[in-house]
């Protein structure tokens, strides 16, 4: 709905973060927020799908790093996009508060790297490793991950927390270590449906070959999606 | 009302409530306006160390910015204010910061109180133009005096630092924000010496400035592990 008077405000809409069009009507590149714990695996979960997608997706990163610009270094090091297609902002002692109270620094990351690389498909949020209530404003993403891992113990689906319970898409990383931390998978996996009802849950060891594919199949899917959508 | 209409002077008090509080998304939690740098060297060490910090941020930087506040809400050129600011900003590292925070906080004005003369400034500086400025436009697009905008920025110079220091020395928050309590009288005569300035227009505007707080923005810029941008 557009209540407002036609050409009061023509640069508005530009403006308004949820708006899927561009200035000129295309739609702008998909928005996927990556949350949770410090060490769960949000920054390796950000590279094996850059290497996953790459090839055929135009993609950039943002990192939110809580203190540092290491994120961002371990991507750029690890050479899985060009560095003008990362960049680090800086939340200031809350990265909780970047990516939901404050959104604005976030917002300008994204715009500058549309404006720099040119039309990106798809752009990816890792916010620093927070708690287990940190959740992304609808403002600055389209969807979200919320990465945990087996060893920061099997009751943190049954606790649930907005994360948990809300993310578009549940990652539990690192099952590969389940039988040494004594993690139950298929309690998660119970906890984890009673908490999120029909909303997806993947279960991941990163340090596979191929082991972030349920994840980049959940991306390729909200990509397609987000292409068929209205104009 | 129609759109596109001004609001008239002092309709809304109660939005320099909205525009002055800490939570208005414009990107200043992540700045701690140079107290993270006055934490590590020591100056900065508890309330009373805290109070002095403070006091000095006031009456030479947040002068500064509230006479340019003040004169932008008065309807000074904005793009001849945002030369002025850096004249006023011998420091790279905080004229960049200033410029970025601007560019936030017009996003966040031009959503909660739209107007002509943001949205020109916005085209001219697309990268930002200076925050006090900014910060001035805005208090004139809510129907805000140059006075009021006066006091956002003077505020924000002191309240900045405040929850900076309780969150980089676990300072208790009920100290810090006696602090606040006690500089406010000042806050008070800091706020109508800008205001009275801007009315003298561009040439009469406060220009105070720290030299310390200019150095150790550039070298807390280089620093490789930080918690705030500034």
């Amino acid at each position: 709905m557009h209540l407002d008077h036609p050409d009061a405000y023509p640069h508005r809409h530009t403006y308004s973060a949820a708006h899927p069009l561009r200035g000129d009507g295309s739609r702008r590149a998909l928005r996927i927020g990556l949350g949770g714990p410090v060490g769960s695996g949000k920054t390796a979960t950000v590279a094996a799908l850059c290497r996953e997608l790459r090839d055929r997706v135009s993609i950039a990163v943002v990192t939110n790093d809580i203190y540092t610009r290491e994120d961002a270094e371990f991507l750029l090091r690890n050479a899985v996009l060009p560095p003008e297609r990362i960049t680090a902002v800086e939340t200031g002692a809350c990265p909780h508060t970047a990516i939901r109270d404050d959104i604005s620094a976030n917002l300008e990351a994204v715009e500058d790297l549309e404006e720099a690389v040119g039309p990106l498909d798809l752009i990816l949020v890792e916010s620093g490793g927070d708690n287990l209530t940190a959740t992304f404003s609808k403002g600055l993403v389209d969807a979200q991950i919320f990465v945990i891992d087996v060893a920061g113990g099997d009751d943190i689906p049954r606790k649930g927390g907005p994360g948990v319970t809300t993310a578009d898409l549940l990652v539990v990383n690192k099952t590969d270590l389940a039988p040494y931390v004594g993690a139950d998978l298929e309690g998660m996996a119970r906890d984890a449906k009673a908490q999120r009802g029909d909303l997806p849950v993947a279960f991941t060891s990163l340090a596979a070959e191929g082991g972030v594919g349920p994840v980049a199949d959940w991306v390729r899917a909200q990509l397609a999606a987000w292409t068929a959508g209205p104009r | 009302m129609a759109v596109g209409e001004a609001i008239p002077p002092t309709a809304s008090r109660a939005a320099l409530l909205v525009l002055a509080d800490g939570r208005f998304p414009a990107g200043g939690h992540a700045h701690s306006g140079g107290a993270e740098a006055a934490v590590k060297a020591g100056r900065v060490r508890d309330a009373g160390t805290l109070e002095a910090f403070c006091r000095g941020r006031l009456h030479t930087a947040g002068l500064t910015a509230a006479g340019l506040a003040a004169a932008a809400a008065a309807g000074l050129d904005p793009l001849a204010l945002d030369e002025a600011a850096d004249a006023r900003t011998p420091s790279p590292a905080l004229r960049a910061a200033a410029r970025r925070l601007g560019r936030q906080l017009t996003r966040a004005v031009r959503a909660t109180w739209p107007s002509p003369e943001l949205d020109a400034l916005a085209a001219a500086r697309p990268r930002g133009a200076h925050q006090p400025i900014v910060l001035g436009l805005a208090a004139r697009a809510a129907g805000l005096t140059p006075l009021d905008a006066a006091y956002a920025a003077v505020y924000e110079s002191v309240s900045g630092p405040a929850t900076a220091v309780v969150r980089l020395l676990g300072l208790d928050p009920f100290d810090a924000t006696g602090v606040l309590a006690r500089l406010a009288p000042e806050l008070d005569a800091v706020a109508a010496r800008a205001a009275d300035a801007a009315r003298g227009g561009l040439d009469a505007l406060p220009a105070g400035a720290a030299p310390l707080l200019d150095i150790m923005a550039e070298v807390h810029a280089a620093w490789p592990v930080r918690l705030f941008a500034t």
